[in-house]
């Protein structure tokens, strides 16, 4: 179809139907066009998208390890500016929540810190699904998974999410962001808007997984949804360190909506306090980021 | 121009001379001093390279592998603990052929942490698939790097090169060397041209997912192109010493081997050592030589055998150790002989492990032990009084 609109992610790969990565990669790399280099880490989407002989990227792209994307593209960026084409050319590197907060935080934190101009991205699905749902630092409070899982001892993942925003934040990077697969003019915006900003930018993208999370392919844009609806899930932006933009929610959903759409969180429903526990994760969140659309009496 | 120079220093001259595009390393004793000096030539002007300081080896090999990816030449260096948190990206870096050039201070491996030299770092990654090189002096040291670049940029061959230089011994050492000029490191070395690089014009995606059905066919084709590297060494020794005047490199040195009955085969500085005690022996009329190995990997196994077809007894002296087998260099060394019907008696000797000093009187001892009988991994200097000591 001569027509058709070209993906520079394209279809063929080997994806779970409905996997949120796959949907949010597509967003990205669509967004930053073909003046872009990607450095990938291990995980579902590099193994869903490179095999060979076969390979989705239509940007120039590169896989070598788990924990070095960062690294690599830190490489790739000075190479470009010993070759004077970094100006015209972005780069990208992207990897899962367990390739970006934990064994890859040493490497991005060093890119961050040496002020490489370099977006990198977090597929944030909230485990390490590509091995077999593995709790991983991003995977949220009581997440039952397969190194968490439910028993005599054990209601699932003991600890909240680690705080990557603020993390980020730390390190003093002009352009810090979340956003979610389900919302694509979201993800459109801040790809552009960080690309236009020279320095390290992070963006962590909520992208459902329906496997390890327990819920049917097509319901992934809904579970996406009520990850934002219940302000478990904040997308907010911030730039040079200050709140510049938030998702504001006119209608905030209770967390129990959220967890029942989901397997990995039906055990919490029976419990009331595991369900307030996860109810004041968001409730922190909506006080904090002031999610909530207050309407003045007066109007 | 000939000029005294500290080993490092003297490096970090034929790096620039080489004009790498990118350079990372992270600090480590004893290697810390090339990308010091280089990190100065940076600052001073003199050296047109992205010096990238990163926070630990992993990166530092990351950061190469990417440049090298985007086309540049990269350059590396590190030792020790540091090759071994690089590992990963070593096999990496080779199995997508990328022809990155890095330094090897050699330097024990911990525990107990020991700074000092030993051959242990460079054997741990011996299987990776790059192209090992040691050094006997700082002049060789200097050469090899320019070959190195030479060699790992051949488009025939596309794989990475670890220069080995002996920690301390050569990096801290003074040495008089012939630093050569621009003019002929560049009528040497041409500018990198990439056969493929990571180019927004034409999009290609490098480190794909292999199955059961394509891997193999990687390893085959980096051992096939090892085959291609031994040829090449060779012909690079010799470009090299029409323009530069001087013969270094090549797979193996031989020393005084031609009629010898008692050879030592071994790699780096000791050799020094090795031949002074040689020539001390011939002057009373002791058939004794020395087969320095200067390519470790691919591991010249005819120009070994051609060179110990005809000896009598071999002693492989080895800084290094395979914990739970023989020594790693004596047993590669054996196996040039196996079902060969020429076949001189091969003993092993291990020695000079953390920077214990390997004297001349090391080596005799070794000549004196090395009788008709096969020893299989005798230790030189070895105090037996340690190993009582109760804790």
């Amino acid at each position: 179809m001569a027509d058709a609109p070209r993906h520079l992610f394209g279809s063929g790969h080997t994806a779970c139907a409905g996997c949120g990565q796959a949907i949010a990669a597509r967003l990205v790399i669509d967004t930053a066009g073909v003046s872009t280099i990607v450095a990938n880490s291990t995980g579902c989407l590099e193994v869903f998208s490179s095999k060979y002989p076969e390979t989705a990227w239509g940007v120039p792209w590169i896989h070598s390890l788990f924990e070095n994307s960062s690294a690599v593209a830190s490489g790739i960026e000075a190479a470009l500016k010993y070759l004077g084409t970094k100006d015209k050319i972005n780069v990208i590197c992207q990897a899962g929540d367990g390739g970006t907060a934990d064994i890859g935080l040493q490497a991005l934190s060093g890119m961050w810190e040496r002020g490489h101009d370099v977006l990198s991205i977090c597929y944030d699905n909230e485990a390490y699904e590509n091995t077999g749902v593995q709790r991983s630092g991003l995977t949220p409070y009581g997440a039952n998974t397969s190194t968490t899982p439910l028993g005599m001892r054990s209601t699932g993942n003991p600890r909240p999410k680690k705080p990557m925003i603020d993390i980020a934040l730390a390190h003093g990077i002009p352009y810090v962001a979340t956003s979610s697969a389900v919302y694509p003019q979201d993800i459109q915006r801040k790809v552009k808007k960080a690309l236009s900003i020279k320095g390290p930018k992070y963006l962590q993208i909520h992208v459902p997984c329906p496997l390890g999370w327990r819920h049917e392919s097509i319901k992934t844009l809904e579970v996406g949804r009520l990850a934002v609806d219940t302000g478990l899930y904040p997308l907010v932006e911030y730039e040079l360190g200050k709140v510049t933009n938030v998702r504001k929610l006119t209608q905030i959903k209770p967390v129990e909506e959220y967890l029942k759409a989901q397997g990995r969180f039906k055990h919490l429903l029976s419990n009331p306090e595991e369900v307030k526990r996860v109810q004041d994760i968001a409730n922190n969140n909506i006080e904090k980021f002031g999610l909530k659309v207050v309407i003045s009496e007066k109007l | 121009m000939r000029e005294l120079l500290e080993g490092s220093r003297a490096v970090a001259e034929a790096v620039r001379l080489c004009k790498p595009g990118v350079i990372s390393a992270y600090p480590i004793t004893p290697q810390t001093h090339i990308v010091e000096d280089l990190a100065q030539m940076a600052a001073n002007g003199e050296l047109n390279a992205e010096c990238v300081n990163v926070e630990s080896e992993h990166s530092a090999a990351s950061v190469v592998l990417g440049a090298s990816a985007a086309g540049v030449r990269s350059f590396t260096a590190t030792s020790s603990q540091g090759l071994l948190l690089m590992a990963e990206v070593v096999f990496c870096i080779a199995g997508m052929r990328f022809p990155v050039v890095m330094t090897c201070a050699n330097r024990a491996i911990s525990a107990p942490l020991n700074i000092w030299n030993d051959h242990q770092d460079a054997i741990t990654v011996r299987d990776s698939g790059w192209i090992q090189v040691h050094a006997e002096n700082v002049q060789e040291a200097l050469d090899l790097h320019i070959q190195a670049f030479r060699i790992a940029e051949s488009p025939k061959i596309m794989l990475p090169v670890i220069v080995n230089m002996d920690g301390f011994i050569l990096t801290h050492g003074l040495e008089i060397v012939d630093m050569p000029s621009q003019e002929k490191v560049d009528s040497f070395l041409p500018a990198y041209k990439p056969l493929y690089s990571l180019d927004v014009n034409n999009p290609l995606s490098f480190g794909l997912v292999a199955d059961p059905d394509y891997y193999t066919e990687t390893r085959f084709a980096i051992k096939e192109t090892h085959k291609d590297v031994l040829d090449l060494i060779p012909l690079v020794k010799e470009e090299f010493a029409k323009i530069f005047g001087r013969g270094s490199g090549g797979l193996v040195e031989e020393y005084k081997t031609k009629d010898a009955e008692k050879v030592i085969v071994a790699m780096g500085s000791v050799c020094g050592t090795i031949k002074d005690v040689i020539d001390e022996m011939r002057e009373k009329g002791k058939k004794a030589g020395l087969l320095r190995i200067i390519t470790y990997r691919p591991f010249p196994i005819n120009a070994i055998y051609r060179a110990l077809r005809n000896v009598s007894r071999v002693a492989v002296v080895e800084k290094a150790v395979s914990l739970g087998s023989y020594g790693p260099l004596l047993a590669e060394v054996r196996s040039v002989f196996s079902s060969k019907k020429k076949a001189p008696v091969v003993s092993g000797f291990v020695m000079g492990l953390g920077g214990r000093d390997i004297t001349r009187d090391s080596i005799k001892e070794v000549f004196k032990r090395l009788t008709a009988k096969e020893i299989s991994e005798e230790y030189i200097d070895l105090k037996p009084e340690l190993l009582e000591e109760k804790i």
